[in-house]
């Protein structure tokens, strides 16, 4: 034990060693650590795709012709934030890993989001949706990249009360992310003068939502909030269908829908659902291109905004770290919300000072079969939403950085 | 009238969905119940092999052009002649071993299973509509009932009742039973007990697999649908008592009714109260309801 102890001491004697010897990036080497769904619900969404958009960022970045040695590793969190935190832990004690990607799952989020902060390394999350992340736990140490709730919800429930949906009632998945989309929800609706009828809490990864369903007609709301993502999502419409919801007068509404649930949905069931969300692949050239190459090496999955986002950021910390000659967590962060943003697949943007990366949303319409004229040709853009207004006020958010 | 706050119109609604999804349970429990009656082998391969049902008839319908019904009968016969196959290759081999060896195998089967399946179909799930006949349902004043979950609670009641005449009642049935109590002595009158026990082996997984196939047209057809769903039917299963058929059927009905139930009154607990009742099953009657102390 003792010379267990000792063995520790003197390898943590050169690592520090080590440190000084480069002062600028530490050993000579950007880590970067996609800690993602690999085996669940979220899988096609974020997974394999977003370590692929990592590598793919890395590779347009021109790391390697600029001398710059960057690896990736990926890691599996089970969806369990005592699972996601101790290999981040792992990563950042023992492999050296200096930023942490991606990260669906708001639980899981906010647990790396807090552990990052206390490592002062650096944490880039683009799978997560809490608004929280710059909210009341927003750090130094942390950017939130494609999404989040109260983007969503500022998206999509305001265009759906302004259209006459203006009572609600929730469906909501039990965990973080689920109780911050209802959240921020149900305050547009309010906002807005509609009015909430009831709400029902249904544990993650549910199978039947039948009963739950049941509730949501028995409450005789206009529109039925899914407060929750990936399976949970598809089968909740398709059940809807299934038990005649819809044709009984009331509509669903889909939070948080990606471009992966639809396809798994099919157009037949999935049409005419309302959402919100910052990427669609076929935008414009650019994002056609980028959805070619990655679509290829993903079992012909498009990307989602989730990938999407893995992919800027990526793109843009290289290019901190490029330019502030830094790995420094806390340095590094700093560095990338001093430069503009600009990347292939959002354009221009910038990143404000409580980690909220600005870029404008997209309220999309899935299309009918009839419209849709290629595999993954699913959405219509309805209407766009500036940068400067998709995303929450700073000073509503109340995060401690910018007081 | 309310009782508790909830309408009886919607608790009428809720006992029903309860009942649909019980039949779920009961058809995967009595497909355990009877693997484990009649092998001793605790089948954790269940799960996947109900995912590979709702595959099969994916595949049937997408590859073949080979629709809902006939992939009723033909989802089961393939995943049932795996079942076979496997029976043959590897759990034969362990029917001299203590239980635990049968389970790990079968767990790691299933682990094995269900990460091809993911690798090759990925986790959102593949869309199966339900069959032309089916659609649309029926306004029962308290709810409305797709048609397609009636069909869903008849069939399996009759599965489920087939099943267990079949055992309880007839010769071939008192061969299965006697050749579990006595191998040697079944053999010496005639009688080809391993491949009897092969076929048990086969039409217990056949039965998932056409749960799978029921199940297909409700859910996503999804790698993973197996997964969460197998522990809690080895709930129901330990519930009911191992090895009973009928106490599977049962439990796996009445079971149903309590999670949906528990949906109105406490959502959040609906993923646990089943391991709950189990907790208190156990301590009070060890073997379960429906079980007899060997």
């Amino acid at each position: 034990m003792k010379r267990n102890l000792l063995a520790w001491a003197a390898a943590a004697a050169v690592a520090a060693s080590a440190g000084v010897a480069q002062a600028q990036v530490s050993d000579g080497l950007i880590k970067i650590g996609v800690l993602t769904d690999m085996s669940s619900l979220y899988t096609d969404l974020s997974g394999k795709g977003s370590e692929l958009a990592a590598r793919m960022a890395v590779e347009d970045f021109g790391a390697a012709r600029k001398g710059l040695k960057v690896e990736i590793v990926s890691a599996d969190h089970q969806n369990k934030p005592d699972v996601g935190s101790s290999i981040v832990r792992q990563w950042f004690d023992v492999d050296k890993v200096d930023v942490v990607v991606d990260v669906p799952n708001s639980g899981v989020a906010l647990a790396v989001n807090q552990i990052t902060r206390d490592k002062g390394k650096a944490f880039l999350v683009s799978g997560a949706a809490s608004a929280d992340l710059t909210g009341k736990s927003c750090s130094p140490n942390t950017i939130h990249w494609a999404y989040d709730t109260w983007m969503l919800a500022n998206g999509t429930g305001n265009a759906i009360v302004k259209t006459g949906g203006d009572s609600w009632f929730f469906l909501t998945a039990d965990y973080a992310f689920g109780h911050a989309l209802e959240r921020d929800t149900e305050a547009v609706v309010l906002k807005n003068g509609g009015k909430v009828l009831g709400k029902v809490r249904h544990p993650l990864n549910n199978q039947d939502f039948s009963s739950f369903l049941l509730q949501a007609q028995a409450s005789k709301a206009k529109i039925v909030g899914m407060a929750n993502a990936g399976g949970d999502t598809t089968n909740t419409i398709k059940q809807a269908a299934e038990f005649g919801i819809v044709k009984a007068g009331q509509s669903l509404a889909g939070l948080l829908v990606f471009i992966t649930d639809v396809h798994s949905l099919g157009l037949p069931i999935a049409q005419g659902l309302i959402f919100t969300e910052t990427f669609y692949w076929d935008a414009n050239d650019a994002t056609r291109a980028f959805a070619k190459r990655f679509s290829e090496a993903n079992r012909g999955i498009h990307p989602t905004m989730i990938h999407a986002g893995v992919y800027s950021s990526v793109i843009h910390m290289l290019k901190a770290v490029e330019a502030g000659k830094t790995d420094d967590g806390t340095k590094l962060i700093a560095k990338m919300k001093e430069m503009p943003t600009d990347d292939p697949l959002f354009g221009k943007g910038s990143i404000r000072q409580d980690g909220r990366k600005l870029h404008p949303a997209y309220l999309v319409e899935v299309k009918k079969p009839s419209e849709s004229k290629a595999p993954w040709d699913y959405h219509k853009v309805r209407a766009t939403i500036p940068a400067d207004q998709a995303f929450r006020p700073m000073a509503d958010g109340g995060c401690p950085l910018v007081k | 009238m309310d009782i508790f706050g909830i309408s009886t119109q919607a608790l009428f609604g809720q006992l029903l969905i309860g009942l649909i999804n019980g039949s779920f349970y009961a058809l995967l429990s009595l497909g355990l119940a009877v693997i484990f009656g009649l092998l001793n082998i605790i089948n954790f391969t269940h799960g996947a092999q109900y995912m590979m049902g709702a595959f099969v008839a994916w595949l049937l319908l997408n590859k073949l052009g080979i629709g809902y019904w006939w992939a009723l009968l033909l989802a089961p016969l393939a995943v049932g002649a795996t079942g076979v196959a496997m029976e043959r290759l590897m759990l034969s081999r362990l029917y001299q071993l203590d239980h635990l060896y049968g389970l790990l195998l079968t767990f790691g089967l299933a682990l094995i299973i269900q990460g091809l399946f993911r690798n090759e179909f990925g986790s959102s799930g593949l869309p199966y509509r339900i069959p032309e006949q089916l659609t649309g349902g029926q306004n029962l004043g308290f709810m409305f009932l797709p048609n397609y979950r009636a069909w869903v609670i008849a069939a399996s009641l009759v599965v489920c009742l087939a099943t267990w005449y079949v055992i309880e009642r007839t010769k071939l049935g008192a061969y299965l039973r006697a050749a579990t109590e006595n191998p040697q002595l079944v053999q010496a009158f005639g009688v080809n007990v391993p491949r009897m026990i092969t076929l048990t082996y086969g039409f217990g997984v056949g039965l998932a697999g056409l749960a799978g196939v029921m199940a297909a047209p409700i859910y996503q057809v999804n790698p993973l649908m197996g997964a969460d769903l197998i522990i809690v039917v080895f709930a129901v299963v330990v519930i009911g008592g191992m090895g009973s058929i009928l106490g599977s059927i049962l439990t796996g009905f009445g079971l149903g009714v309590v999670e949906g139930l528990t949906k109105v009154f406490y959502p959040e607990a609906s993923n646990i109260v089943i391991f709950v009742i189990m907790v208190i099953v156990l301590l009070i009657k060890p073997a379960g309801l429906f079980g007899t102390q060997k």
